[in-house]
């Protein structure tokens, strides 16, 4: 149809009626060729990206060998590099963050795909949307001078005080940890995850539906027996996708993480994130801590990638069939 | 339509219930269980509402504690300790980048765009451009600061221009993928009269694909837009910061809103956390007009998504 048509378009196009201007006959391979190689741009930036920063990077890689991350030392000044307390932090963090948001984000999900009255439905999808419109600094300026005194170090005394005898509640606290650094990625997360689990929920076929309810199942039945299994490899992808972005979120995390470079069983102790420990020492940094600093963003560049590619192909396949 | 609207669901289980056919359990148990998971439902929308309504309270409350005409018309004052200024000097170091990015990103975004919609319907190259523009919108954007850094700050310095090109790198793929969706969904009619016209391929897209879609494009670039003057990380590795109004594009670096909220919420003094409030709420509503002026758009055109 349209696709026919097209590629006779060229042939009609150099013709009388309006190809007198212009560059005739040339044009159109012309401007095929011009968008190719726009649309190539996007290739050329993300080679470009992967090359100069492990090149940057590939001193501090050579200097440290394996110890940059198998190592928690991480000295500047002595010049020993080892990031595993980062990489340790950014996971711990990420995952805090996905455990909160991903029962919050489907039951969002849900109740605007299947219970809400209609009159709530675009409300509230609207009111989460915004939430991902909110700047990460907003969120770390909030984060420390209003969620810490108000619920962090609250939370964080009664997680020591009653669960201390919990290794990974152990205490004392001062609030700023991976604990806090993770319930705020975690509102950062439910507006992606939500939004992409809406979509998902929604394809599932009107169909289905009425025989549960036919088979005179509850609306919980129905969600369980029907839209849950249909939609769940769907929701995977919605999820690794909200946990790539908690994975490269900075400036949040770089505020309330409490920025100290160990490792601790406990989350309610202070620790460091790759992302954070860049934008925080980035300016005061010289030479081979620069380059250290960019190994850093490499290995996240890397993690991210793969959480990433992994969720886009989840999410392809799931298109497809 | 979905399930939902249909009228029967709240009683299905109770008539049918002595002779379940799900489960097996007594119906009562059944219409509780539902009762209870509809209760979890609507507690989530209120746990992630309230971190929202704190968020915008917040933000209002204490901003307009400073904000005034003095605060938005004055550069920040030389040290973070002393009272009065403004963020004049922030607020216009964002519009400059962020209107040198949107210059940079939106032609790129939408040719591009017009080659994954319009000659890469069964094409490999444009399958892999579409996949690794969704992976470039997963890149971490303190990544790309640091990929500025390494390509450009290290050989003309920190500025307002090495800040625009991290934004507009944050702003591609967004524009692209956007731009491609809105792009499809153009009729085929309107392309195949104007073909029926004797109007070449470019014609077609420069005259009747681009300008029935440019509602649709517009959306994703504010929202593009929105993202990208919120952005803080790569900037504090391409612009760095600064307490004066500046006007030379390479080689001096410059403030943005974020940097200095930033630098705000980082020091022990008053008078720097009450600007950089004032600057959160400054900062926000600029974003939000952004956020809402996409949706209104999109809302008005027939080709939106």
């Amino acid at each position: 149809m349209a696709g026919r048509l097209a590629t006779g378009g060229p042939a009609l196009g150099a013709g009388p009626l309006l190809g007198r201007r212009g560059l005739g006959r040339n044009a159109d391979p012309l401007f095929a060729l011009l968008t190719a190689a726009a649309g190539s741009t996007v290739l050329v930036i993300l080679g470009f990206m992967i090359l100069t920063t492990t090149m940057t990077a590939l001193p501090a890689f050579q200097s440290q060998g394996i110890s940059f991350i198998t190592s928690t030392d991480w000295d500047p000044s002595a010049g020993r590099f080892g990031i595993l307390a980062f990489i340790y932090g950014t996971l711990v963090t990420s995952a805090i963050a996905v455990i909160l948001a991903v029962p919050l984000s489907l039951g969002v999900a849900l109740y605007v795909t299947e219970a809400a009255p209609r009159r709530l439905r675009s409300p509230i999808t609207y009111l989460v949307d915004l939430l991902a419109a909110v700047p990460s600094v907003i969120y770390g300026l909030w984060g420390v001078f209003v969620f810490l005194p108000l619920f962090l170090q609250p939370a964080s005394a009664f997680l020591g005080r009653f669960l201390g005898f919990v290794p990974i509640f152990a205490g004392p606290s001062s609030g700023l940890s991976y604990f806090g650094a993770g319930v705020v990625l975690a509102i950062m997360i439910v507006p992606i995850i939500t939004a992409l689990a809406r979509e998902i929920l929604l394809t599932v076929p009107t169909e289905d539906k009425y025989a549960a309810y036919a088979l005179g199942a509850t609306r919980w039945e129905m969600i369980r027996g029907v839209v849950l299994p249909r939609s769940r490899v769907g929701i995977v992808g919605a999820i690794m996708l909200g946990l790539g972005r908690a994975l490269g979120e900075t400036i949040a995390v770089a505020l309330l993480i409490g920025a100290r470079p160990q490792i601790s069983a406990s989350i309610v102790q202070p620790g460091y994130s790759m992302a954070a420990v860049i934008a925080n020492q980035f300016q005061e940094a010289t030479e081979p801590h620069i380059r250290a600093l960019v190994g850093v963003g490499v290995v996240l560049f890397g993690i991210t990638i793969l959480v990433n590619v992994g969720a886009r192909l989840i999410v392809m396949r799931m298109e497809r069939s | 339509m979905s399930a939902a609207d249909v009228p029967v669901p709240a009683e299905a289980g109770r008539t049918s219930g002595e002779v379940s056919v799900l489960g097996r359990r007594p119906a009562r148990r059944r219409v509780w269980t539902d009762r209870l998971a509809t209760a979890g439902l609507v507690a989530a929308v209120i746990m992630v509402l309230v971190p929202l309504g704190l968020i915008l309270f917040t933000i209002a409350r204490r901003g307009l504690a400073t904000i005034s005409w003095e605060f938005l018309t004055q550069p920040m004052p030389y040290s973070l300790r002393k009272e009065g200024g403004g963020l004049l000097n922030s607020a216009l170091g964002t519009f400059l980048m962020v209107g040198l990015a949107t210059v940079f990103s939106v032609p790129l975004g939408v040719l591009a765009a017009v080659y994954l919609a319009e000659y890469g319907k069964k094409n490999t190259l444009a399958g892999v451009i579409r996949f690794f523009t969704d992976v470039m919108t997963g890149v971490p954007s303190v990544f790309v600061g640091l990929f500025i850094y390494t390509a450009l700050v290290a050989q003309i310095g920190f500025g307002a221009l090495v800040g625009a090109i991290a934004l507009s790198i944050i702003m591609l793929p967004i524009i692209v993928r956007s731009s491609e969706e809105m792009l499809r969904l153009v009729p085929s009619e309107l392309k195949d009269a104007s073909y029926a016209l004797g109007a070449a391929k470019w014609q077609t897209v420069s005259k009747v694909v681009l300008p029935s879609a440019l509602p649709g494009i517009t959306t994703g670039v504010l929202l593009a837009v929105a993202r990208a003057a919120g952005e803080t990380a790569p900037l504090i590795l391409t612009a760095l910061g600064s307490f004066k109004i500046v006007t030379t594009l390479v080689g001096e670096p410059i403030s943005a809103l974020p940097l200095a909220i930033l630098s705000g919420a980082r020091n022990p003094f008053a008078a720097g956390q009450a600007r950089a409030w004032a600057g959160a709420l400054e900062l926000l509503v600029i974003v939000l007009v952004f956020t809402i002026l996409a949706r209104v758009i999109a809302s008005r055109s027939r080709i939106s998504s």
